[in-house]
């Protein structure tokens, strides 16, 4: 218990750090939002002036960091100046959609990926492996963004898949949107997949190699038996480590994807909030996305704590 | 095939590829600015080896035109300036960053070490592609595309240090404690002599490693900052804008030349790929 308090501290000490670090850095970083407006003759350096102190932009930083934190524990998250909102409740669909994508997209990635992992791992030195290696190197070295345009182009061919988007016009449909999650899925789990199986196979070549599993082999234990009840969880170690990086993704793996096909998630929201230096916004993404990668290591962490007692020795 | 021959195959097909980019003024049959605009999507031009001079076509496009009648084959060899090159520059830079930082680290330790310690895990602590965009968001985004290149450089090579710098941080940790280290260091080498003759070499094999799978990631990066509008724009040519530029699915399918770049990355990654899985061949060996 101690050790994820310790734990819990630690990633609430980093988030910190990359709020003030955020800040200090949005600070040093030339022009804001109303960057645009003090270009147009129009606009008299005093009504920019006078817009800047009306959204408190003029005041000294560590009171705007102050007001910031206050508007998070709020769940304000900031003030977006281009949505003329606080960024909150702008932030939530967003978050769902993503996760409803990157969540499919990582389970799906692991079921498959662990049973094939395995069995490459089985098949070592033989053709099957050479092949599906093969296979995944292509894989590997073909770009997420290739993939998006791809798909994207024979499903406007074909039609049989909707093009982008995540919601046919009229009423909210579940299949609807099962629809349409079909190939940004497909795409995410193409560039998962390569790296997953081959962690999986390299921890399990490892434990396929050491001496307890010739030995327990030696005493006749079935094989399925030795794979997954001896093997596979002194194989687990990296690959929870790795879960819990899949976790920590879940917000950020997609943004590319999420560009190119139309999901209406947060990395659109983000590109957009750049292009038009919302600052709250972007920090409100970062900041979302950061905590993620911290909880997920943090969980990756507990769960290692709770399988490997050699860890709760120390 | 053993392990020389892939690294050396992995090598030269790397070199001709970098070679192609580097040589674009040469190899490249039109400027990549200048637009045919009489040929607006024109297909790739068929080759024949006799041409019979009454079709003999006054200008080839050996893969095609986009949609200004730029010839798409003399882009995608200045664009792999840009893309390949970027890759090599940011791997460098974060590299040295690495190499610098994480000797220091692991060398001196103390308060050192801790501070460059907590600074990585902030920098870890943010998913790689947002922290590169909001570096990115923060700097002014209308420049020339010099002036985006070096930036982009800048920005992928400065924000990959922490890896490589922790990787380095624990060889030297452990090359520091090493018997003819200690021995050095009682006949009264010092600190620089100690680093440059006895820890750096240790690194080698990290730094190596770290290059193979950095390289390909950042070329990844510049491809995806380009292709969102956060790189090297209009009209200087890298597979990032390229492909940006193929973004029209409803006539993609009828000019799929224009696809070219993205399918131009993956000769690239694979020999990557190759070299990584070449060199940490050993490595695992060992394990």
């Amino acid at each position: 218990m101690r050790y994820i308090g310790r734990r819990l501290l630690h990633g609430l000490l980093l988030l910190v750090g990359v709020s003030l670090l955020s800040f200090l850095f949005a600070d040093l970083a030339p022009g804001d939002y109303f960057s645009g407006l003090r270009a147009d003759p129009r606009v008299s350096a005093a009504a920019v002036a006078a817009l800047r102190a009306q959204y408190g932009l003029d005041r000294p930083l560590p009171v705007r960091y102050a007001a910031w934190v206050a508007s998070v524990l709020r769940g304000d998250f900031g003030y977006s100046l281009a949505y003329n909102s606080p960024v909150g409740p702008l932030l939530w669909a967003r978050v769902r959609a993503t996760l409803l994508l990157t969540g499919t997209a990582t389970i799906l990635a692991w079921l498959i990926a662990l049973p094939l992992g395995i069995w490459n791992a089985t098949a070592r030195g033989t053709w099957r492996d050479t092949v599906s290696k093969v296979v995944l190197s292509f894989l590997l070295a073909v770009p997420d963004l290739l993939w998006a345009i791809v798909f994207l182009m024979l499903a406007v061919e074909t039609g049989y898949f909707p093009a982008g988007g995540m919601v046919s016009p009229g009423p909210l449909r579940v299949e609807d949107v099962a629809w349409h999650l079909v190939l940004p899925v497909d795409v995410l789990v193409l560039g998962m997949l390569p790296m997953l199986v081959r962690h999986v196979r390299a921890s399990m070549a490892e434990a396929l190699d050491s001496p307890f599993a010739l030995s327990a082999r030696a005493q006749g234990i079935p094989r399925r038996r030795l794979l997954f009840r001896h093997l596979l969880p002194a194989a687990a170690n990296p690959l929870i480590s790795l879960f819990g990086f899949s976790l920590g993704t879940l917000l950020s793996a997609s943004l590319l994807v999420e560009v190119v096909m139309g999901w209406p998630g947060l990395g659109p929201l983000f590109l957009e909030a750049i292009m038009a230096r919302d600052f709250a916004l972007v920090l409100a993404v970062v900041m979302l996305s950061a905590s993620f990668l911290v909880v997920g290591n943090l969980a990756a962490d507990i769960l290692l704590y709770r399988m490997d007692p050699r860890i709760r020795m120390k | 095939m053993s392990r020389r021959t892939k690294i050396a195959a992995a090598l030269v097909f790397l070199g001709i590829l970098h070679g192609l980019a580097i040589f674009a003024g040469f190899l490249a049959p039109y400027p990549y600015d200048e637009q045919h605009r009489e040929f607006p999507y024109s297909p790739p031009t068929p080759i024949h080896v006799w041409l019979s001079s009454a079709r003999a076509p006054h200008v080839v496009f050996l893969l095609g035109t986009d949609a200004y009648g730029r010839d798409v084959f003399s882009r995608l060899l200045y664009g792999g300036r840009v893309s390949l090159f970027t890759g090599l520059l940011a791997a460098f830079l974060s590299l040295g960053l690495g190499l610098a930082l994480g000797t220091a680290a692991g060398f001196y330790g103390g308060w050192l070490d801790r501070l460059l310690m907590r600074t990585g895990e902030l920098v870890m602590a943010l998913p790689w592609l947002y922290l590169l965009l909001a570096v990115r968001a923060f700097l002014p985004l209308h420049i020339t595309s010099t002036q985006a290149f070096f930036l982009i450089v800048v920005i992928i090579g400065g924000v990959g240090w922490v890896r490589p710098a922790r990787l380095i941080r624990g060889v030297v940790l452990s090359a520091r404690e090493r018997g003819f280290v200690l021995a050095a260091r009682g006949f009264g080498a010092s600190d620089a002599y100690l680093i440059r003759r006895h820890i750096l070499p240790l690194t080698t094999g990290v730094v190596l490693t770290q290059a193979t799978v950095l390289i390909p990631q950042y070329i990844l990066a510049e491809v995806a900052l380009s292709f969102l509008g956060l790189g090297v724009g209009e009209p200087v040519p890298s597979w990032g804008n390229m492909l940006a530029e193929a973004q029209q699915y409803h006539a993609l399918v009828a000019h799929i030349w224009m696809l070219a770049p993205g399918f131009a990355i993956i000769p690239v990654l694979l020999a990557y790929l190759l070299l990584a899985d070449a060199i940490m061949a050993p490595a695992a060996r060992a394990r």
